[in-house]
């Protein structure tokens, strides 16, 4: 603070003994309860409600929905699978009233989480309907000519490219446009999530995780499986986040919990597509998991802990078992508190089920 | 005849007056005709199409009562600005905006954010508009609100009798030693009050200039603060030589106190606004150079009445109208007023005292002897006037 002389003036105030009466009316401060709060997170909230129809996606859709493309036999028999995917400039509300300027895979961020096999014939036929050039970098085992980086499958605007890889290796994965600068392509919202489900016919020993985790099998049918990407928005463009969340709308899961029956195990495919922050973590309340760094194993890869980071682009996956819990609201955020008061906050409502 | 030509001339003069109203016509019409081609015809569209909106929310005044920040803002744009989200210290926080979330060009609204604030503390506010773009404020020190009791009233009162009625009054008590000077040394005298004045009229513009900067920039509030200055110039130097003669002795230290009495006012609102944000926290011995500080400004209005022989109630209303409007400033300060304002009491207190500036210059001029004004001593008296106040400041 400069000190001017107004300022000094003021420490006049002394004489009458001001100060003392400052002091006395501090103590008797409490927080005004006339203008409603959150039941959970106190007034520490966003105002308003985001338009998720003008949006074309709801959150709940971004957390349970996956992308299994077009799905088909090769000519050798091997098993394909295929998607179309198309970039877009498009306003998203991020949040209450807070419109970002995206870019986005299909109109929406996170893109769309593309789920397939281990082992399957990949064609992601990319569409550039945006304004500058953009790509898809799949962060999985592939040749040098699919890696979405100039010379590789950059895309100029109107034009497309089909990246066809091998689903390889099985786990939780990350892709992203690879165009430059690449900080902005990616926070301005080009990133999503790959699954790739372990084939249990290649893993003898694990036979049962794999089954667990390959989707369509019955002993995939009982897990309760959310894709979550961490993410924020710099709106200002200053290199700092104004808003944090998984899977963009800030606050969306804390103001509206995600209901989990405690009965059946949960499943979280988690994301870090963050820019600027170096790290982003999740830490579970009044419970603890296993988690699969990269989602490239069967057995965990860390066990029994209730707080795990992502540096940026790292993924994994969270294994939680609420089945002896006593049903109620179990709050997950970032353990960075400004990351989790700017909108990265969010429940479980564990039910009776 | 001479009827004739009389009718004749004033018929010419008639014709040439309303030529001279359609003169004046003209550059209106053509006004008309350029603003339609730019509003009805739009041909700055292709250029700003693809521009953002422009966008400027100025936080004018912050009260602070347990548990609530209250702000009031005003906002400027090329088109109404949506307040979407408040932070505070890095944290969305639940608040309502009156009348209306959305702010109009130059409208003002008050945010209203329930928050366990902290008192001596330094707190962050972010406005996120629509848009995603960002303003900020900072309170520097977290204070309650000072005027929702009639305790903290009784205290503001006295610290506005402490700020100005007491020193300029303490600074009249000087008058004995000035009565019946030499004309030699009441020369000086003169020279050394338009040193004081001097610096008041810089130190009173520079404070206005500080405040205009606390508004938008659109409401052009430092030009507004040069304005008023030279109108209040103006007008004071007329009333003060409405009789054809500039004032003296008993006028002139009225015109003396009511420069002071204007410019005490503004630093009332600064001093109350300045308590209202927490800078009374500052240390108290300060004070003792403030006291200094405007007891000089009760020395230069005692000086026009050295060669005459005033009432003691000319004192107290000298005194009065120079130190009294301190009080009701530091009451309306606290209260949270707009820095356009301020700037503004500030741009007339700065004007007051350049008036009594060229007053007195004039009178030391009439009293010179041969060879003009310019006299080592008078030189003498200006300097140690600017240096008496600078140093006298420095230590406020």
């Amino acid at each position: 603070m400069r000190a001017t002389r107004r300022q000094t003036l003021a420490a006049i105030a002394g004489i009458p003994g001001i100060a003392a009466l400052l002091t006395e009316r501090a103590m008797a401060q409490s927080t005004a309860g006339a203008h409603g709060r959150n039941l959970h997170t106190g007034d520490n909230m966003v105002v308003g409600e985001v338009n998720h129809a003008a949006n074309g996606f709801t959150p709940e859709q971004l957390l349970t929905e996956f992308d299994y493309g077009e799905p088909s036999i090769g000519p050798d028999g091997r098993p394909e699978r295929e998607w179309t995917i198309t970039a877009v400039d498009k306003d998203i509300e991020i949040a209450p009233g807070v419109f970002f300027p995206a870019w986005t895979y299909n109109g929406r961020v996170p893109g769309p989480a593309l789920r397939c096999v281990e082992g399957e014939r990949l064609r992601i036929h990319f569409q550039n309907g945006g304004s500058h050039p953009h790509s898809i970098h799949l962060h999985s085992i592939h040749p040098a000519r699919m890696d979405g980086v100039a010379g590789a499958g950059l895309v100029e605007p109107g034009e497309a490219f089909t990246y066809e890889v091998d689903a390889r290796p099985f786990g939780c994965h990350f892709y992203h446009c690879h165009a430059v600068p690449l900080k902005r392509h990616i926070h301005k919202g080009l990133y999503g999530a790959l699954i790739i489900d372990p084939n249990p016919d290649r893993h003898a020993e694990h036979r049962i995780a794999a089954l667990g985790r390959r989707h369509g099998t019955p002993e995939h049918a009982r897990w309760q499986e959310f894709v979550m990407v961490m993410n924020g928005f710099d709106t200002n463009f200053d290199d700092e986040n104004e808003f944090y969340a998984v899977n963009s709308i800030a606050f969306a899961y804390g103001r509206k919990p995600i209901s989990v029956a405690r009965s059946r195990p949960i499943r979280i495919y988690l994301v870090n597509a963050t820019e600027f922050d170096p790290i982003n973590s999740l830490h579970l309340h009044g419970n603890f998991f296993d988690y699969y760094d990269h989602g490239t194993t069967l057995t965990p890869t860390s066990r029994i802990v209730d707080t795990i980071m992502q540096c940026q682009g790292q993924r994994g996956i969270l294994e939680i078992d609420f089945s002896d819990h006593e049903p109620g609201l179990y709050m997950f955020h970032a353990h960075q508190s400004e990351f989790a008061e700017l909108g990265w906050m969010s429940f479980f409502e564990v039910t009776d089920a | 005849m001479s009827a004739e030509l009389d009718r004749t001339i004033t018929a010419q003069r008639g014709l040439q007056t309303e030529t001279r109203w359609l003169w004046l016509a003209l550059p209106a019409l053509c006004l008309v005709a350029i603003l339609s081609v730019v509003l009805i015809g739009r041909p700055l569209d292709q250029l700003t199409a693809s521009a953002p909106p422009v966008e400027e929310i100025s936080v004018e005044a912050v009260t602070l009562t347990p548990g609530l920040i209250s702000l009031a803002v005003r906002a400027d744009g090329s088109a109404p600005i949506t307040i979407a989200q408040v932070q505070v210290d890095g944290a969305y926080r639940m608040f309502t905006a009156l009348p209306s979330k959305t702010v109009g060009r130059l409208e003002a609204a008050r945010i209203e954010i329930p928050y366990p604030w902290i008192e001596g503390e330094a707190h962050h506010l972010l406005i996120v508009t629509a848009s995603g773009a960002t303003f900020e404020h900072s309170i520097e020190v977290a204070v309650t609100d000072l005027t929702t009791s009639a305790a903290t009233a009784v205290q503001m009162i006295l610290v506005g009798l402490f700020l100005g009625f007491a020193p300029v009054a303490a600074g009249l008590l000087a008058f004995p030693a000035f009565s019946r000077a030499s004309p030699r040394t009441m020369n000086f005298l003169l020279a050394l009050t338009i040193g004081l004045l001097g610096y008041l009229f810089v130190d009173t513009l520079s404070e206005g200039l500080e405040s205009a900067a606390g508004a938008l920039g659109r409401l052009r509030v430092e030009s507004l603060v040069w304005v008023s200055a030279a109108a209040s110039v103006l007008v004071l130097v007329a009333i003060g030589r409405r009789k054809g003669r500039p004032p003296e002795g008993r006028a002139l230290a009225v015109f003396i106190a009511f420069g002071i009495g204007v410019h005490n006012f503004g630093e009332g609102l600064a001093v109350g606004a300045a308590l209202a944000t927490g800078a009374g926290a500052l240390a108290t011995f300060l004070v003792v150079g403030f006291i200094i500080h405007n007891v000089s400004e009760g020395v230069a209005i005692s000086i026009p009445l050295a060669d005459r022989q005033p009432s003691f109630l000319t004192f107290l209303g000298l005194a009065a109208l120079a130190g009294l409007p301190a009080t009701p400033g530091v009451l309306l300060g606290a209260a949270a007023v707009s820095p356009y304002l301020t700037a503004l009491c500030f741009g007339v207190g700065a004007g007051a005292i350049l008036q009594v500036i060229i007053e007195i210059g004039a009178m030391l001029r009439r009293r010179a002897p041969t060879g003009g004004p310019i006299t080592m001593a008078n030189l003498l008296g200006v300097t140690l006037g600017l240096a008496v106040m600078y140093g006298t400041a420095v230590f406020v």
